[in-house]
């Protein structure tokens, strides 16, 4: 395929707009002195182009996805209906309170629904992303502690089954990361806990359903023993989709939660984006909150800012659209199809975890939440076919590969979550491929490095794509 | 997995190996290697470089993760395995073989451990 400025032909370019015929403004202005050179094309030239990027690209309408702890689920159209509306879509930040009341209205209720889901008092919708909430709310539990003229408290604590971004979020806030290790069973060690816990904790980070698909037993205990030691919990809603509207972080013993609306609330993920990753804290966090309040008055709605918030994470309120696709998709659900959406969840994830179990060794055998975690270890040392092996041959049936080598507690790990929008034809068709792959190679070892074969391109060196990648065009060196 | 009598041990999962004129080599352990998994990318360092006990001088990337690989001692590197950046392989075929770097002028030492205390110490470790 060739790229976009290797298709430019001089003068090509499509003008919709008329040659300037009055006087240019801001005399003293300093322009560019060469013009951009942005590539010339006819309008059909670029309409292939990108459709024939999109032809390329991989996605759950293409098939199934069972990206482990990324919650791919479907995106329902109407979400996208709702966003289009042109109050939403054409609104801008700057517009007074007066001419944007509904979409004010559209924030509060997101706020209040979320706060119902999480069990927390006050929600901000501001945080971009999913890290992005992980860093403000570490930053309300700074706040917190300095509040009360606290310093001591330097340290975070983070399972080593936590997602990558809960130490990098720590450290990004300014904090210490104290490693806590995992019991045989992937729950957090319980006298580790005890342990670690001082007069310089000053908070816990824990992923509840965990990063192996398990919902931790003791988790009262957990975040009672921070909580006596002066710390906060913070709770990473990475795995929310396993137990929203069953039970609340809030009543489990959290302080401060994230919640990714991607994953959880079925709004789109990467490129369909962007994304938004609200956080919640409880009542004595709320005058921390960073983005607007919003607040009555006079029958009016106003934005205010929190008293002693911790300052903006980002211009603005939120990725507004976004917010209007998640709060349709919680009153499509309504209170009971909240529930049943994670009961869906975590049956679909049971029963494929059923299917393939005889031929694929589960890292932790037994009932799991919304996902599960394989171990290939075994195969890796009897054949070579590695766990990466596999999930390059799953391309080529047409499944998207699991999430793989995490969490990093588990060896050749192979992570599955098929989420509750998938039809039980779809988990059995995936679960004969996920067999008839692990059957393969069995019988032809040598075979399974080579996959996947219907590509493209079969495996790009990753290493040199992440540490030196080519992500701008070069004129003086086009690439042949 | 083995542990060669002949080498001396970090608890962060390196292996050192002195030489007569007060070498050493370095590298990282048949534990590590298993570890971390397939090992895809090694970050080097450059002859000349000062190295300090305990401190990170190199970085490895697995399938899993990047990890830092500390130096056993306080010295200079006088030679770097730069095979190693073209066969990273290497570091799980052969991990006693794959040397990083050649360390003199040491001044200094981290606290090692002999073969069998590293093996009782990996034990506990995995």
């Amino acid at each position: 395929m060739k790229l976009i400025f290797e298709q430019s032909a001089a003068g090509r370019g499509t003008a919709y707009l008329p040659e300037i015929d009055v006087p240019q403004t801001a005399p003293d202005f300093k322009g560019r002195e060469t013009p951009l050179r942005l590539p010339e094309l006819s309008e059909i030239q670029v309409d292939r182009h990108y459709t024939a990027l999109a032809k390329e690209t991989r996605g759950v309408n293409g098939g199934f996805y069972p990206l482990g702890s990324c919650t791919m689920k479907y995106n329902p159209a109407l979400l996208e209906d709702a966003a289009a509306q042109p109050g939403f879509r054409d609104v801008h930040p700057l517009q007074p309170d007066a001419a944007a009341q509904g979409c004010l209205e559209v924030m509060r209720k997101a706020e209040a629904y979320l706060a119902e889901i999480t069990g927390m008092d006050a929600v901000t919708l501001q945080p971009a992303a999913g890290a992005h909430g992980e860093f403000t709310g570490l930053l309300l539990i700074k706040a917190y502690h300095r509040a009360r003229g606290d310093g001591e408290r330097t340290k975070i604590l983070v399972p080593d089954s936590a997602h990558g971004t809960n130490p990098a979020s720590a450290a990004m806030a300014g904090f210490e990361v104290v490693n806590i290790p995992s019991d045989g069973k992937g729950y957090v060690d319980l006298q580790a806990l005890k342990a670690a816990v001082g007069p310089d904790t000053a908070g816990l980070m824990l992923t509840n359903p965990n990063t192996v698909g398990l919902f931790d037993p003791n988790i009262a205990e957990i975040t009672k023993a921070v909580h006596e030691a002066g710390g906060l919990n913070y709770y990473d809603g990475a795995n929310l989709n396993a137990i929203m509207g069953i039970v609340r972080p809030g009543d489990m013993g959290f302080d401060v939660v994230h919640v990714n609306l991607h994953k959880t609330f079925a709004t789109p993920h990467g490129g369909g984006g962007p994304g938004s990753g609200p956080v919640g804290c409880k009542d004595f966090l709320r005058g921390f909150l960073p983005g607007i309040r919003i607040a009555e008055e006079d029958g009016m709605l106003r934005r205010k800012e929190a008293e002693a918030r911790i300052g903006d994470v980002r211009s603005f309120g939120s990725n507004f659209l976004v917010a209007v696709k998640a709060l349709t998709y919680m009153m499509i659900l309504g209170r009971e199809g909240i529930p049943e959406t994670a009961a869906g969840a975590v049956l679909n994830a049971n029963y494929l975890m059923h299917r393939v179990k005889d031929l694929y060794p589960m890292a932790f055998d037994e009932t799991c939440m919304h996902e599960f975690v394989m171990t290939l270890e075994a195969l890796k040392e009897e054949t070579g076919v590695s766990a990466l092996d596999l999930a390059k041959a799953l391309i080529d049936h047409g499944i998207h590969p699991p999430t793989m080598y995490f969490p990093l507690i588990v060896h050749e790990a192979l992570m599955v979550e098929p989420t509750e929008t998938e039809p039980r034809e779809t988990l059995d068709q995936a679960a004969d491929t996920f067999r008839a792959v692990m059957e393969a190679a069995r019988q032809h070892p040598e075979e399974a490095h080579l996959a996947p074969l219907t590509t493209r391109v079969s495996r790009p060196d990753e290493v040199k794509a992440a540490r030196k990648p080519v992500i701008r065009y070069d004129f003086d060196h086009p690439m042949d | 997995m083995h542990f060669p009598k002949e080498l001396k041990y970090t608890k962060t999962h390196e292996w050192i190996r002195f030489t007569e004129e007060n070498k050493a080599y370095i590298g990282i352990t048949d534990f590590a290697q298993d570890q971390l998994g397939d090992l895809v990318f090694v970050n080097l360092p450059e002859e000349g470089d000062a190295l300090t006990a305990g401190e990170s001088f190199a970085d490895v990337e697995s399938v899993k993760a990047v990890s830092d690989v500390n130096s056993p001692v306080t010295g200079t590197v006088l030679q770097v395995n730069e095979a190693l950046q073209d066969a990273p392989e290497k570091m799980n075929e052969a991990p006693y073989e794959a040397w990083f770097v050649l360390a003199g002028d040491i001044t200094d030492t981290e606290e090692l451990m002999d073969a069998e205390a590293y093996e009782a110490y990996a034990a506990s470790e995995g």
